[in-house]
């Protein structure tokens, strides 16, 4: 097989089924659910609809999203942006990624997904090929704080860090396609928080993907037990499930700033990788 | 689970509760933000909405070889970018349903009671299931006009999920969780 036929092939298993660690949250939140309540038959549809797309090996959701590859720094000269373009305009004609891409200066859409910045290429020291396909209507609840926030009462400590993320999710409410996940970057400047943040969605929902500091891994549970106790529940519609995962890091700042970034992912957290090519 | 068959009766559009959970069958035609602009530009609509139901939706569909229409993924847009559009399109089409994903606002409430409709949340991200709920792709209109993800689509449906996010008695679940939860935020401080 082809490197473009292998990144097709990355493409159309991210588009169609969820990472296990995602999938046994959204079991283990249909558990906690009471039978018959809007949230249990909100996320048994969402299980029946990721077993049937997983089956068909077609997009789960509609909005197939931004794509985002992350290239090992070591394969830039065989996985080149060419490349990666050329996968992406094979895996559109498929039907496996909708023509999701528009000029923002003439409204017209680029039918092959491809233009300047997309897909976003990022070379970096991950291994292999990991792709992250993040929808609009998740991208438009991601927010960014600036400390202190008198509004919030969060000054610049952990303390006001978790009030930013409650606070996320309460404005967030059933947007996103709740339940949703957090990748959330403390410090940083502007760009690199929203950068780093969303990275940090592609850490697994289980235990090996909690924060390695304790305060942040002590962060991470204290915020998804509260938001869950909200009552926002999945879509919105109530009930006890209204984040599936947070997961947070830390970047250093300058004296003056204090940014907090939370980076919202719907429950069609869609992350995959290529580890060999 | 209530299936309900489209297009609908008044009365049984009446009868539905903020959380009813509800199946829905026959004909549903699919407009989103072009068509909805279009609509308030005041052209011709393409179809008769009477007794019928508005999906916000930009299917992911592809044409098949013996010239007819594959949809291979189906779930809701946001709704609330439809606000300023929709009392009026209710009022004046007597569509019965809206289907989208996050709910409307006050006004849109308002037109819902005074004309008999109800908004049902479809399950965001859902986009395959709900594709396989679509038994046939019946026709579509506007298609040249707005491109495929915005055209207006006509789904013969079965067994298409969703619950009754805000009724024809002017309650919302939105709005009670939206209160609910930032009630218990505080105690979170």
């Amino acid at each position: 097989m082809s490197i473009t036929e292998k990144i097709v092939e990355l493409i159309r298993r991210t588009s169609s089924s969820l990472p296990c660690d995602v999938l046994r949250a959204i079991r283990a939140a249909r558990r906690r659910e009471r039978a018959g309540s809007s949230a249990a038959v909100v996320l048994g549809t969402i299980l029946d609809n990721c077993a049937l797309a997983a089956k068909n090996g077609v997009p789960l959701c509609q909005d197939t999203g931004m794509l985002v590859f992350f290239v090992n720094d070591a394969l830039r000269r065989r996985v080149t942006r060419s490349v990666l373009e050329k996968a992406v305009a094979a895996a559109t004609e498929r039907g496996y990624l909708r023509r999701n891409t528009i000029d923002p200066v003439t409204g017209r859409s680029f039918d092959d997904n491809c233009a300047e910045g997309a897909p976003a290429v990022r070379y970096c020291d991950r291994p292999g090929v990991t792709l992250i396909m993040k929808g609009g209507g998740s991208e438009n609840m991601s927010r960014q704080y600036s400390l202190p926030d008198s509004a919030l009462g969060a000054g610049r400590d952990l303390e006001g860090v978790r009030r930013c993320l409650l606070d996320a999710v309460v404005k967030a409410q059933g947007y996103g396609c709740a339940p949703g996940v957090l990748g959330v970057c403390v410090g940083g400047d502007r760009a690199t928080g929203y950068e780093v943040a969303k990275e940090q969605l592609l850490r697994p929902l289980d235990a090996s993907g909690a924060a390695e500091d304790p305060r942040l891994r002590a962060l991470e549970r204290q915020v998804l037990r509260e938001a869950n106790s909200l009552g926002i529940g999945p879509m919105g519609l109530g009930g006890n499930t209204t984040l599936l995962g947070v997961r947070v890091t830390a970047r250093p700042r300058v004296p003056a700033s204090f940014f907090v970034t939370v980076a919202y992912m719907c429950w069609a957290c869609r992350r995959g990788s290529l580890a060999v090519l | 689970m209530k299936t309900l068959r489209c297009p609908f009766g008044e009365s049984e559009i009446r009868a539905l509760k903020a959380g009813d959970a509800v199946s829905i069958e026959g004909r549903i035609y699919t407009g989103r933000d072009k068509f909805h602009k279009w609509f308030f530009e005041g052209r011709p609509l393409p179809v008769d909405f009477r007794g019928g139901a508005l999906y916000h939706c930009g299917p992911v569909v592809v044409a098949d070889s013996s010239g007819g229409w594959r949809v291979v993924a189906a779930g809701p847009t946001t709704s609330v970018r439809e606000n300023p559009y929709e009392p009026d399109f209710i009022a004046k089409t007597g569509v019965r349903m809206i289907i989208g994903k996050g709910g409307m606002d006050e006004r849109t409430l308002a037109a819902m009671r005074e004309h008999g409709c109800v908004y049902v949340q479809a399950v965001g991200g859902a986009g395959a299931l709900y594709a396989a709920a679509v038994r046939r792709v019946a026709g579509v209109s506007l298609l040249d006009e707005f491109g495929a993800a915005e055209a207006v689509w006509h789904f013969d449906v079965e067994g298409f999920r969703g619950v009754v996010a805000m009724d024809a008695c002017g309650r919302s679940l939105f709005d009670s969780v939206r209160a609910e939860s930032e009630r218990r935020q505080h105690f979170c401080h």
